[in-house]
């Protein structure tokens, strides 16, 4: 009996660092609508604050709870000089911009954490008084568990009051409602935003710092915190504060008691809890449907798509030169760099497909990337297939997945559809990173080995033009559809449901149909890249590479068909470029932000609307 | 007017990419022998940059002393961000753009891994400084890839033979949840197996890498009841592990065997937490009293200020495996490369390494010992050099796994 008592115990205490955590990121993102990708690096600066001020103080009693209080109000500052030096210039911009702007802040938090703090793990400090067990009908428990569990419940009231008995609060739930109301009653939106990053981000930071006796303070706790944050947030339904605890509470409780059953569940867990949750109750436990018109787009609605004229389409012609003369004038390595840009470039369209015209955002599109290159890898791996033929049935995987994901996502919208997709994603990534026998798990499958008229041992050039015909073909299939009925009522299903249904389209079908034909251009464009690498592992099917889809798109441009072809090009290259520097993520972080800044339409967007009229687009059109 | 601050933040992030990139191309000396080194400085700094500090000490040594054939040694260094894509990618430039003769490095497994398949497939030479995956020089070996670091089945072999000695029948097992920590596992129950089929595995817990619920898994372990408990968890990991671990007092009268606990990069994090009496794998630095490992440590301590950790040994002994291999092929064809890598045998700061000419594997050893705290430091005591060649499976095993080549 003590033993479960202790396990529900200890349950509550490993639910209250993510309480706290993700309980910021759903005031921030309530307010803000800011996806804040850079929320774990709050989390992470939080932890490491705090172990420096603990030092400086002493470990006595007030230098210990001193130290962590100090070090939330400053991660909470860190937080607001972000929102008013970064974020604050770009909320005009298209939906989710945001988060590259804060994907930028993320690298550059972690170069600083490594230069400041150094590389080696730093272990927390022990709680002074409570470093101890307390016995539980035979059982012990860390005495700081106790701590950890009376924390979140004092922290949840101290939010209730805030929002429920002060004008501050009032104001806060107010722009959760309805943020343009708001400012229209001559609310100073800009310092609500401000204040709502200072506390958000110094919850975070007070995760970070109460979890130091629990641990530590290492450079991988940013990474390894956002998603769970995430999952958190989504789960309890994005802006209330309630729905986190419980989120918080009932993940750790199962992952608690999970792993005495299934002890291997432990990578899945909470994306299963998720993906259940959305799709029994689409904004998740405590949330409540978006009002209409609150999907947090901005500005005036979009033109209707144009031809390209001809200037643009001769400039696409000289595009096309250029690549197939590249093989006669560059060396081997800028073909190897260019098939890594037109295979990303392929992805991000493919993503751009759902995410601009058929306004449906994936967080997890390297899900079929990597059923692409999984599907080929498994052919050459287990049935013997040559090259060719794996790279045409490779994608066959791809559409499979997206088939059967899309079928539940497309009845959800906006961030929540995003995040469902991300929980099918990583239940796919998890499938293929634990089953050993057939997909080689985390090893991999290796030696994809190319026909012979390809091998890139000898010359890279027979790839490159494959790699170049297959990913310009599919990019202009892509962009064809979009000019055809199908296209068409795709873009009537995101501009407006209802008349959409009233015309008789059948909006579900329409939009699953529209998620699986990108799930398996992307799945192409998977299929090539297992065979540029030579193997394939999960990290295909991961997080981070659905992130770089979505940052090449936005960085392009969500609102131009060119723009994730621009974001693709730039973000490799510059990537590529600076990945030499000793501290290039710092220099990489600080190029994302500039160009935010610089492009809040994204790049194609700033360069349709200077450079178009010399190209024949329309002057409303470039707006 | 937003024209203008739009130009100037544009022009600046221009300027960044372009910076470091005009600085990368400066320096290029006309006779050197280039080595191609990738490895993860971002991501697993703690580990990587010991490692690339070692390598740097070597290098410095050989081309004071003359470097190999005349030449001077260059290293061009690139971080593969740990993702085994990118390591792909920048073996493909640095043999095309930078005429590399070799690479060398990696942390990660999946990532060596990766390169393996790349060094198979285009027929270049890549030794394996860190990843620890068996199948690297076995299921998935190939003629152009060796490796250095003793295996993940040679350490854990060398924990199980100890662990066979102990009386303790109930076995538990913590790892975390990736190929490293399965194989880790499988390899131990084999050994141990073998010499105790009296011994049972009562509980396995899989936390995720560097997401471990420490309370929640202490309490399963405890709940099985085991005599003694298996643990390759690392890294920040460790340090829950070990805390929660101790204060629920689920270590208390039980034997603690962990896989590569005893390293610095790992033990020294926990300072006077480090837990005692473990049966571990390590690097006993500051006891190591050959004279061959005191001249490392002091041109070591010398060059850096710090002591050196397991990155620093691996990194040192890969540049002298790699200049040895050069002088004795006398060329930077691949192929009189590899067939010079083969049986290559080195004198090292921890002792004489052997390639094997069969699996590619070296024959680097590693300590084996009982963890302690002293001076609020933990260190290894009680502990011995195990050479690898030891620890290996069978000959005629070792040729059933790995294809034809």
């Amino acid at each position: 009996m003590g033993f479960y008592i202790v396990q529900v115990l200890t349950g509550l205490s490993s639910a209250a660092a993510l309480f706290l955590v993700a309980s910021g990121l759903s005031i921030i993102f309530g307010v803000t609508r800011v996806v804040n990708l850079a929320h774990g690096s709050f989390y992470m600066l939080g932890a490491y604050i705090a172990y420096s001020l603990i030092d400086l103080f002493g470990r006595g009693g007030l230098g210990f709870w001193g130290g962590i209080v100090l070090a939330a109000v400053a991660v909470g500052m860190i937080g607001a000089i972000v929102e008013v030096l970064i974020l604050r210039r770009v909320y005009q911009a298209p939906e989710l911009f945001q988060l590259v702007a804060t994907f930028g802040v993320i690298l550059v938090i972690q170069d600083i954490a490594l230069l400041v703090w150094g590389a080696e793990d730093l272990v927390g400090h022990r709680a002074p008084g409570l470093t101890g067990a307390v016995d539980i009908m035979g059982t012990p428990l860390p005495a700081y568990d106790l701590a950890l569990i009376a924390i979140s419940p004092v922290v949840l009231a101290g939010l209730w009051l805030l929002f429920n008995r002060t004008r501050w609060g009032t104001l806060v739930r107010a722009a959760t409602q309805d943020r343009e109301m708001v400012g229209a009653l001559g609310v100073n939106q800009a310092w609500l935003f401000t204040g709502t990053f200072f506390l958000g981000s110094m919850l975070a930071g007070l995760g970070g710092a109460v979890q130091l006796p629990k641990g530590g303070a290492d450079l991988l706790m940013d990474f390894n915190v956002i998603a769970a944050a995430f999952v958190v947030v989504v789960v309890g339904g994005m802006g209330s504060i309630f729905g986190a605890f419980l989120a918080a509470v009932l993940i750790a409780e199962l992952n608690a008691f999970g792993i005495l059953v299934f002890p291997e569940i432990t990578l899945v867990l909470m994306f299963l809890v998720m993906a259940v949750v959305l799709i029994f109750r689409p904004w998740g436990l405590l949330g409540s449907p978006e009002a209409p018109g609150q999907k947090g787009q901005q500005g005036p609605p979009e033109q209707p798509l144009r031809p390209a004229p001809v200037r643009v389409q001769m400039a696409g012609v000289a595009v096309v030169g250029f690549l197939a003369l590249l093989p006669v004038v560059a060396g081997p390595f800028a073909l190897v760099l260019t098939v890594d840009i037109l295979i990303f470039a392929l992805f991000a369209v493919s993503l751009h497909f759902i995410m601009g015209p058929g306004g449906m955002v994936s967080f997890g599109h390297a899900a079929y990337f990597g059923g692409g290159a999984y599907g080929a890898a498994l052919l050459i791996h287990y049935a013997n297939s040559n090259m060719e033929s794996a790279m045409a049935l490779g994608p066959v995987l791809a559409a499979v997945l997206a088939l059967v994901f899309g079928w539940f996502c497309v009845r959800l919208s906006g961030v929540y559809l995003a995040m469902l997709t991300l929980a099918f994603a990583q239940v796919a990534w998890s499938v293929v990173f634990q089953w050993n026998d057939v997909t080689g798990g985390d090893d991999g499958l290796l030696y994809i080995v190319k026909s012979a008229w390809a091998d890139t041992a000898q010359s890279w050039v027979p790839f490159y033009l494959l790699t170049a015909v297959l990913c310009l073909s599919a990019m202009l299939f892509l962009r064809r559809v979009l000019f055809s009925p199908f296209g068409y009522a795709m873009r009537a299903c995101r501009d407006s449901e209802l008349r959409s249904h009233a015309i008789g389209i059948n909006v579900l079908e329409q939009r699953w149909l529209a998620f699986t034909l990108s799930g398996v251009a992307a799945g192409v464009a998977g299929s090539l890249y297992v065979f540029s690498k030579g193997s394939a592992f999960p990290d295909y099917m991961s997080i981070p590479l659905s992130f770089d889809a979505l940052i090449m798109v936005l960085l392009g441009g969500v609102k131009t068909l060119l723009g994730p072809i621009v974001g693709a090009v730039t973000f490799t290259w510059i990537q590529d470029e600076i990945s030499r520097f000793e501290y290039w993520r710092f220099f990489l972080g600080l190029a994302i932000i500039l160009l935010v800044i610089a492009f809040p339409q994204g790049i194609a967007g700033f360069g349709r609307r200077y450079l178009g009229p010399w190209f024949g687009i329309r002057a409303e059109e470039a707006q | 007017m937003t024209f203008t601050r739009r130009a100037v933040l544009a022009a600046a992030a221009a300027a960044i990419v372009a910076i470091p990139a005009l600085g990368g191309s400066v320096a290029h000396a006309a006779d050197t022998i280039k080595i191609g080194d990738i490895n993860s400085y971002k991501r697993l700094p703690a580990h990587t940059i010991p490692y690339k500090k070692g390598v740097e000490l070597a290098l410095k040594e050989i081309n004071a002393a003359g470097g190999v054939m005349g030449k001077q040694l260059e290293l061009v260094s690139r971080d593969d961000g740990g993702k085994p894509g990118e390591a792909v990618k920048i073996a493909e430039e640095l043999f095309a753009k930078d005429k590399v003769a070799l690479i060398s490095g990696s942390l990660f497994s999946h990532v060596g891994l990766a390169l393996t398949a790349f060094a198979g497939q285009n027929k270049k030479l890549y030794l394996a400084a860190e990843p620890l995956a068996d199948a690297l020089v076995w299921a998935k070996g190939n003629r152009y890839t060796f490796r250095l670091r003793p295996s993940t089945y040679m350490q854990a072999a060398m924990l199980a033979e100890q662990a066979a000695k102990n009386p303790a029948k109930r076995w538990a097992t913590i790892a975390p949840n990736y190929a490293y920590g399965k194989d880790a596992v499988a390899a131990f129950k084999k050994v141990l197996k073998q010499k105790r089929p009296d011994v049972e595995f009562v509980a396995e817990q899989w936390p995720g890498l560097f997401k471990i619920d420490a309370g929640a898994e202490v309490q399963a372990l405890a709940k099985a009841n085991p005599d003694a408990i298996y643990n390759v968890t690392f890294g920040g990991d460790l340090a829950k592990f070990v805390r929660e671990g101790k204060t629920r007092g689920l270590f208390k009268d039980k034997l603690v065997v962990g896989l590569l606990t005893g390293e610095p990069e790992y033990i020294d994090p926990l300072k006077d937490e480090a837990p005692e009496g473990w049966l571990v794998t390590g690097y006993p630095w500051q006891f190591i009293k050959t004279p061959e490992h005191k001249k490392f440590l002091d041109a070591y301590q010398g060059a850096y200020g710090e002591h050196p950790r397991i990155g620093s040994i691996v990194g040192y002994n890969t540049m002298l495996a790699i200049a040895a291999m050069l002088e004795k092929a006398g060329s930077t064809e691949t192929e009189k490369m590899v067939d010079a890598m083969k049986g290559l045998s080195f004198d090292s700061p921890t002792g004489p390494i052997t390639f094997r000419e069969i699996d590619h594997q070296s024959t680097m050893g590693a300590y084996v010992g009982r963890t302690a705290v002293k001076d609020g430091q933990g260190i290894m005591v009680d502990w011995t050099y195990e050479d690898g060649a030891n620890y290996l499976p069978p000959d005629d095993e070792v040729r059933k796994m790995r294809p034809t080549s």
